[in-house]
């Protein structure tokens, strides 16, 4: 095993963890700041992949895609909430979770019903196909190393907008008290709407970037779903810090089980039994994790309110 | 209506259970349409044809099953398309006596000592294409394949069956996560293995996720696959990426014959796209028994049996006959993925394994 292969397999968990984070960034504020569990944020970051295959194909530009994939989500985003949502944040989990459930059945077979069956054609943009060579004569995909950069420009983005901005405030004043930042005056129901919103966006903008590698399908948001709920639990619900070292942790550990594993059984088992056992073992390992780290933690890496 | 033989008075109802929504709905829907195109182009009143949708869930498709042979009364079942459904599918509906004949799915365990007589497969055994692939693989003098397949069993049947054909060292053997989408992993360990040719079985989207992923990462081994990875309906997501890739088939739209250039023109016709070897199968399916509709009554099963046995049907595959576990003894090609206008489609290379027969009919006690 060189180093190179291990360099480039933990650029690999890096890629899959910030596009993990532009999921449960979203996810993590929507339930920090409403209390709300979203199940249809998978649908969301579908939306931005549709929207983003759409209109890049018929304007010819992925750049175009990109920006149609944040409107798109964004305003999807806000019309659920305002439609469906905003009825839900006062009732229990249980209401929550059957709700978007149904929008998340809504959104798959209204996607279907526009867009049929078969998987959509999305392509990295031209400028960034192909190798990079980076130092040390590594070869890595120059699409992935972009979305590294893209992932912890957003991040940084984040958390400027949270700790610095006037909206960053009241998003966190929601988070700790809701009643009294409503006391103070603010446009509860505004804020709210421009939360989910966000967390929309954010979902179908990491939609359409993972769209262009994977494939553009119907049910493409509800594997993600699943590894962003488990980010923001092993981060921490609420926190947008959690949910970056969470999603981090998640990549990493997961790309590096998935080589790593099979090749550690191989040290004392036969080949192919070792691959299925290595393999087997490393699809349950961020659960493993998960578990771990809540025995030790039982509110996450880092609880939003103390 | 005037008949033409004597034993066709028997009307014959078909059930069909098949993927029409979720995940991997387009492989139902291309069996459907090839069917329906056959019943449509025979025109006999007497063929009845309900169809049912299992959206891919196996006790699902038990439900429908068991409605469709109680309440309503169908002769012979098909249209399943997943191996793991016609598992749980087949043999509960042979030992009620009803015909299925598969338009997909061949699990080895209904090829070899589970098969039966009430039980015909129009596809292909699963084995079949991957072996195909493993044959062209020693022909073109590959010494060290790094091969890949998801962690399920029509996955590992996959590999055993490229390896079965395929004479030279393996670079690495990976099996992954089913569903999984993303394969810098994998890409990373090809790159550093030093193979000269990647065998993967990735059907559905996941092929679509590795074909992009590794046009871009630099790694220019060549790849080659059985046809379902490269399938027309897959081809159209995969765009450029897939040109010049290897997969090994039973059909392509190129194929030489006069019932395939029909068929071919009928069905863009109908659906205003290109067939794909799944609407092949649903068409030989649909013809496999309007043929022995013409022969015999269905309510005399021995003489049903015999005539869809007899394989008489004029199939865009060309030559297709059935092998003694009523498996189809046929020739499997190595296809090139090329751009023909402004399409991706298929081209015919060679033939890899001609009149090939599955590894498993030696086990079936017919």
């Amino acid at each position: 095993m060189t180093s190179t292969l291990l360099i480039e397999q933990l650029l690999n968990g890096l890629q899959f963890g910030v596009m993990l984070f532009l999921m449960a960034a979203g996810l993590t504020l929507v339930f920090g700041v409403m209390g709300l569990i979203n199940l249809a944020h998978g649908a969301l970051y579908m939306v931005g992949a549709f929207a983003c295959a759409t209109v890049a194909t018929a304007t010819g530009s992925f750049w175009i895609g990109i920006v149609a994939s944040l409107i798109a989500a964004a305003f999807a985003g806000t019309l659920v909430e305002m439609l469906v949502i905003r009825r839900l944040y006062k009732r229990d989990h249980l209401d929550q979770v059957l709700a978007t459930f149904a929008l998340i059945l809504i959104f798959s077979e209204g996607t279907r019903w526009v867009f049929g069956s078969f998987p959509l054609y999305l392509n990295v943009p031209e400028i960034l196909a192909g190798p990079i060579t980076l130092p040390g004569g590594l070869q890595y995909p120059m699409y992935r190393f972009a979305l590294i950069v893209i992932g912890f420009l957003v991040a940084i983005g984040l958390y400027l907008l949270i700790s610095k901005t006037r909206l960053g405030v009241r998003i966190r004043a929601g988070e700790s008290d809701r009643e009294m930042i409503a006391a103070l005056g603010i446009d509860i129901r505004m804020l709210y709407t421009v939360v989910f919103a966000l967390g929309a966006a954010l979902a179908g903008f990491a939609g359409a970037l993972v769209g262009a590698i994977q494939s553009v399908q119907v049910g493409m948001g509800e594997p993600v779903l699943i590894l962003a709920f488990v980010v923001i639990v092993i981060g921490g619900i609420g926190s947008i810090k959690g949910a970056l070292i969470g999603a981090i942790l998640v990549g990493v550990v997961d790309t590096m089980g998935r080589f790593l594993l099979p090749a550690a059984f191989k040290l004392f088992m036969e080949n192919s039994a070792a691959t299925s056992v290595g393999s087997a073992l490393a699809s349950m390992l961020i659960y493993i994790l998960m578990a771990i780290i809540l025995v030790v933690k039982p509110r996450g890496l880092f609880p939003a309110n103390g | 209506m005037c008949l033409a033989g004597a034993a066709t008075a028997e009307p014959v109802k078909v059930g069909m259970i098949t993927t029409l929504t979720g995940g991997g709905s387009g492989l139902g829907i291309d069996v459907r349409d090839g069917f329906m195109l056959a019943v449509k182009q025979a025109g006999n009143k007497d063929l009845e044809v309900v169809i049912e949708d299992d959206a891919r869930k196996p006790d699902l498709a038990v439900q429908i099953a068991d409605k469709m042979i109680q309440s309503e009364k169908v002769d012979i079942l098909t249209g399943i398309i997943w191996s793991n459904l016609a598992m749980a599918v087949v043999p509960s509906t042979v030992a009620q006596g009803k015909f299925y004949i598969s338009p997909n799915a061949g699990p080895s365990a209904l090829a070899g000592k589970g098969c039966n007589a009430n039980y015909f497969n129009a596809a292909f055994q699963n084995d079949n294409l991957h072996e195909g692939m493993g044959a062209y693989a020693t022909k073109a003098g590959f010494k060290k394949s790094f091969i890949m397949a998801p962690n399920y069993p029509a996955g590992k049947d996959a590999l055993t069956g490229y390896k079965r054909f395929y004479k030279g060292d393996l670079a690495g053997e990976v099996y992954t996560k089913l569903g999984q989408k993303d394969y810098a992993a994998e890409i990373a360990q090809i790159r550093a293995s030093g193979a000269d040719s990647v065998f993967v079985f990735l059907p559905g989207g996941m092929g679509i996720a590795f074909m992009k992923q590794y046009a871009q990462s630099g790694v220019d081994v060549p790849v080659m696959g059985p046809a379902f990875s490269f399938d027309q309906g897959i081809l159209k997501a995969v765009g450029p990426t897939a040109v010049g890739v290897k997969n090994s088939s039973h059909w392509s739209k190129d194929l030489d014959n006069a019932a395939n250039k029909a068929f071919v023109e009928s069905f863009q016709a109908e659906y205003g796209r290109l067939p794909s070897l799944y609407a092949v199968q649903g068409f030989d399916t649909a013809n496999l028994i309007l043929s022995a509709m013409g022969k015999a009554s269905v309510k005399d099963a021995d003489a049903f049996r015999a005539a869809l046995k007899a394989g008489d049907i004029a199939s865009p595959r060309g030559s297709f006959k059935f092998g003694n576990n009523q498996h189809p003894i046929q020739t499997i090609y190595v296809r090139e993925v090329i751009k023909e206008g402004d399409v991706y489609t298929n081209k015919i290379v060679g033939a890899a394994l001609e009149n090939h027969q599955d590894a498993y009919a030696s086990d079936c006690k017919m």
